[in-house]
């Protein structure tokens, strides 16, 4: 359901990362347009 | 030669009438109404009294006078549920009310930034020498005040930032350059508040340890600010300022920079200074955050609660070369969160708790408690940040159980014999594991807790420079040479 998408992946310090999320929408075949990783305390 | 942690402190200090700076209020009330528009009112119908403050179970937690366990059966909202006879004063230290705090701020002030007008100077004058750490050298830079005209003038004219009591203007904070942004009133406001509070906190320290100012040779300063100019921003050191505040005539210091994850790098920074013999007896010490000050004020109002991040909270901590009684740091547990260690919660968990543990020996189970990030959930779940601490020890519980430690139907029992509910004020570095140490410290003392594991996250990807985040941990031990 990723293929060919254009993503941005807004990642979570305590739960999941920007990074982790992105290695794996890249691995459906996404296209990460931007990632980052906020922390929300 | 061992390390131990020798002595500490904590304390809050209640400071309501800055709400309106912290960072998220300060820059949403702009958009809002500006100040003493819809907003900024609106706040402020929701901010504690300094009686409400003190009597917080959370607040008790923090100074000494209850144990963290405690508030797995103190009811919630913990807001509706004030100890009964709550003091001001705990066993590591006290929550500082507004009015004697204002004069903290004065006599932190070397640049003569902040104005008080005569009439709240007099107002305040006999609470603040009330307070027995400051002498009649601190309270003569209370000085005579400055006119109410004057100070209304450099408001509206200078771009300073007042300062209020209850409401009522009482004075303002002035910028110290024109253009320069890193010197602007409201950073210097920051900065001042994180030194005239670890201050605070040191005094703590030197009054529970029983030593003199003099004896500290070096201070590392973990504060989260950015002490500068446009130059050098951020170059600090808070640390020695800190440490003149405090008469540490004998020592200088440095500040350690890590996000959140700073206590717990500052703390193994010094058990290693102590260590290799450079320095004998250390301090590292944390002032509070005003940035952070009301940072989830909009969940708090949804849910039409207090504002609960209404204090600026401190710590200290003491390390000496092993004296035989205090709890050892073993500078052999560390763990950290490597360049190349991944980015998901169970490949950091496993950098900074099951790496360091497999290094040394020890299994997961062998840790009496895991000190985690303790943030006061009462704070961030409004605002739907979830539970920090109960999300950190479901990770740990299942590392336990991945490891074979503990069977799945295991994990909640983990969880809660081995964590602790979140009590800390949410102000990055304050709620970094080491608000706890307090209470290790005095049941290793006390022969009730033989160890306790220390773990912090930092979350360098804020600040734009790297995708990273990072975290480092370490095992604090009971004394073997003491008896009992």
């Amino acid at each position: 359901m990723f293929k060919g998408k254009n993503v941005i992946v807004v990642g979570e310090r305590d739960g999941v990362p920007g990074p982790a999320i992105a290695k794996c929408l890249q691995a459906a075949g996404a296209n990460i347009l931007y990632k980052t990783t906020e922390c929300f305390v | 030669m061992a390390v131990v942690i020798r002595e500490c402190s904590y304390i809050l200090v209640h400071v309501p009438d800055f709400v309106r700076y912290g960072s998220k209020p300060a820059r949403d009330i702009p958009i809002n109404g500006g100040p003493g528009g819809a907003l900024e009112r609106r706040i402020y119908e929701h901010v504690r009294s300094y009686d409400e403050a003190v009597a917080y179970p959370p607040n008790q937690v923090y100074i000494g006078n209850m144990h963290p366990d405690d508030l797995h059966t103190t009811p919630q909202p913990w807001f509706e549920h004030p100890v009964a006879g709550a003091k001001r004063h705990g066993k590591f230290g006290e929550i500082l009310p507004e009015e004697e705090w204002y004069g903290w701020l004065k006599i932190a002030d070397d640049f003569n930034l902040v104005w008080l007008t005569p009439a709240f100077i007099a107002q305040i004058r006999d609470v603040v020498s009330g307070h027995p750490f400051l002498e009649e050298e601190d309270i003569g830079k209370l000085g005579n005040g400055v006119a109410i005209n004057k100070i209304r003038d450099k408001i509206e004219r200078d771009d300073a930032l007042p300062l209020y009591y209850d409401g009522s203007l009482v004075g303002s904070i002035r910028r110290d350059h024109e253009v320069d942004d890193t010197l602007k009133a409201q950073v210097l406001m920051e900065n001042l508040m994180a030194k005239a509070s670890g201050a605070l906190a040191m005094h703590h320290l030197f009054n529970r340890a029983g030593i003199e100012p003099q004896q500290v040779d070096f201070i590392l300063s973990c504060s989260e600010e950015a002490v500068g100019d446009r130059y050098n921003r951020g170059g600090g050191s808070l640390s020695k300022a800190i440490g003149e505040m405090c008469r540490c005539v004998n020592a200088t210091g440095h500040d350690i920079k890590a996000f959140c994850a700073a206590p717990i790098h500052a703390i193994m920074d010094a058990a290693s200074l102590v260590q290799a013999g450079v320095f004998e007896r250390v301090v590292v010490v944390g002032g509070g955050c005003l940035a952070k000050i009301g940072m989830k004020y909009v969940g708090h109002l949804k849910h039409d609660m207090p504002v609960l991040e209404d204090v600026l909270a401190g710590f200290a901590f003491l390390l000496t070369p092993d004296d035989g009684v205090s709890p050892i740091v073993r500078l052999d547990s560390i763990g950290k969160h490597d360049v190349g260690a991944g980015s998901s919660q169970q490949e950091i968990m496993t950098s900074l708790i099951v790496k360091p543990l497999e290094r040394i020996g020890v299994k997961m189970m062998a840790i009496d408690k895991y000190a985690t990030e303790l943030h006061n959930p009462e704070v961030t779940l409004p605002a739907g940040s979830g539970n920090t601490p109960l999300t950190n020890y479901k990770i740990m519980g299942a590392l336990a159980a991945l490891r074979g430690e503990i069977g799945r139907d295991q994990i909640d029992t983990f969880v809660r014999e081995r964590g602790m509910p979140g009590f800390s004020p949410t102000q990055g570095h304050i709620p970094a594991a080491v608000p706890f140490l307090g209470h290790a410290l005095e049941a290793m003392q006390q022969g009730r807790m033989q160890n306790t594991m220390f773990v912090a996250k930092g979350s360098l990807f804020l600040g734009r420079m790297s995708q990273l985040s990072d975290g480092l941990s370490f095992l604090l031990e009971r004394n073997p040479r003491r008896n009992g």
